[in-house]
């Protein structure tokens, strides 16, 4: 199978790394809000955010990615199928980005700036306001569950083409596949 | 005439500054501020003290006679967040149940040149009393004294934050206290 057929070695490490990371940063937010104040909830929040800001940074190269190499072209399908495939994919890159940015301001509205990995403050883009703070909240939360039903969704159509259709089309993506 | 311009008002206010050698006493309150800095992982979160009380007595002309009193009342703390908030009342944090006060008490004041001085003292929190040197500058503006400075208080030596608080890596042991004192004349040496 010629090399075009698959997606460019950087899309696919992009893809994978920023899924782990939404992955393991959405439980962390579920379960870390819930909980008392203490120093551990303190160093999840943390962790939380620079996984978010690891995201927003990995959304920029994967742009990036795309646009000096751009992926394959869809395998064969009903048109409908392309344009659910087409939507989804355009709505979970703007989650990539809305999602990070959305907990980022909501951490600056609420009076305490993001500092990368303990060490880069971020500008905060935002004062501190405590309604817009609510507000934020509810926007990422919001959104988190739309990426929670687009990632089902996504992960669904994977499958499927895999196993029912039998293509190539997770294949592709994968990091070691032919 | 330039030089006169100048020279003349500049008189006026030496004069002016040496013949009314006041001692400010008058501590305005809604212009005072206790503010405090902490950092939590790597972050700067602000905070402040919103009900304090201050005694002063500073004479510019003899600032090593100076002294100074502070009463903060620990419950007004605001930590940048309620949930901050509520906890750092709590037995771990300030315990303000058993100990509603901490106390600055200056013990002298030194003279550092210019502007700049240091008020010595003794601060007791949570029933742990320490010494503190705290850098502070005074200036006159108009008829008010205005003493700005900051230190940096371990917040372990007074067992602020026990127990799993006691991880600095979570909540920082150095914390920044930046105070900002308005004074005025006492009332009887104002009518002068």
């Amino acid at each position: 199978m010629p090399s075009t057929d698959r997606y460019s070695a950087p899309a696919i490490g992009a893809h994978w790394i920023i899924a782990l990371l939404i992955l393991v940063a959405w439980p962390l937010g579920v379960y870390m809000h819930e909980l008392p104040l203490s120093p551990y909830k303190l160093k999840l929040y943390s962790y939380h955010k620079w996984i978010g800001i690891t995201v927003l940074l990995l959304f920029v190269v994967r742009i990036a990615v795309r646009t000096l190499m751009p992926p394959p072209a869809p395998l064969p399908a009903p048109a409908w199928q392309h344009k659910i495939a087409t939507a989804t994919h355009h709505l979970l890159y703007l989650l990539m980005f809305l999602v990070p940015l959305t907990g980022w301001l909501m951490s600056s509205a609420k009076g305490f700036q993001t500092v990368y990995f303990g060490v880069l403050p971020l500008p905060d883009l935002v004062g501190k306001d405590k309604e817009l703070g609510d507000l934020l909240k509810e926007v990422h939360e919001s959104l988190n569950w739309l990426l929670f039903v687009l990632v089902g969704l996504h992960v669904a159509g994977a499958l499927k083409h895999h196993i029912i259709d039998r293509d190539a089309t997770l294949r592709r993506m994968l990091p070691f596949g032919k | 005439m330039k030089l006169q311009l100048i020279a003349l008002p500049a008189a006026a206010l030496l004069l002016a500054g040496t013949a009314h050698a006041v001692e400010f006493k008058q501590v305005d309150a809604a212009k005072s501020s206790l503010a405090f800095n902490t950092k939590q992982m790597g972050v700067p979160v602000p905070g402040s003290f919103k009900k304090f009380s201050t005694q002063i007595a500073f004479d510019p002309a003899k600032p090593t006679a100076a002294s100074t009193t502070l009463d903060i009342d620990l419950a007004s703390i605001d930590a940048g967040s309620k949930d901050a908030n509520d906890e750092v009342v709590g037995k771990q944090w300030f315990n303000v149940k058993a100990f509603p006060t901490a106390r600055f008490v200056s013990t002298g004041v030194k003279a550092l040149g210019g502007n700049r001085f240091e008020a010595l003292g003794k601060m007791t929190i949570k029933g742990q009393t320490r010494d503190v040197v705290a850098p502070f500058t005074f200036k006159q503006d108009g008829a008010n004294g205005v003493f700005d400075g900051a230190f940096v208080l371990k917040r372990m030596d007074y067992n602020i934050g026990e127990g799993p608080w006691s991880d600095f890596s979570a909540v920082a042991n150095e914390i920044e206290i930046k105070f900002h004192v308005v004074a005025t004349p006492a009332a009887a040496t104002a009518k002068k």
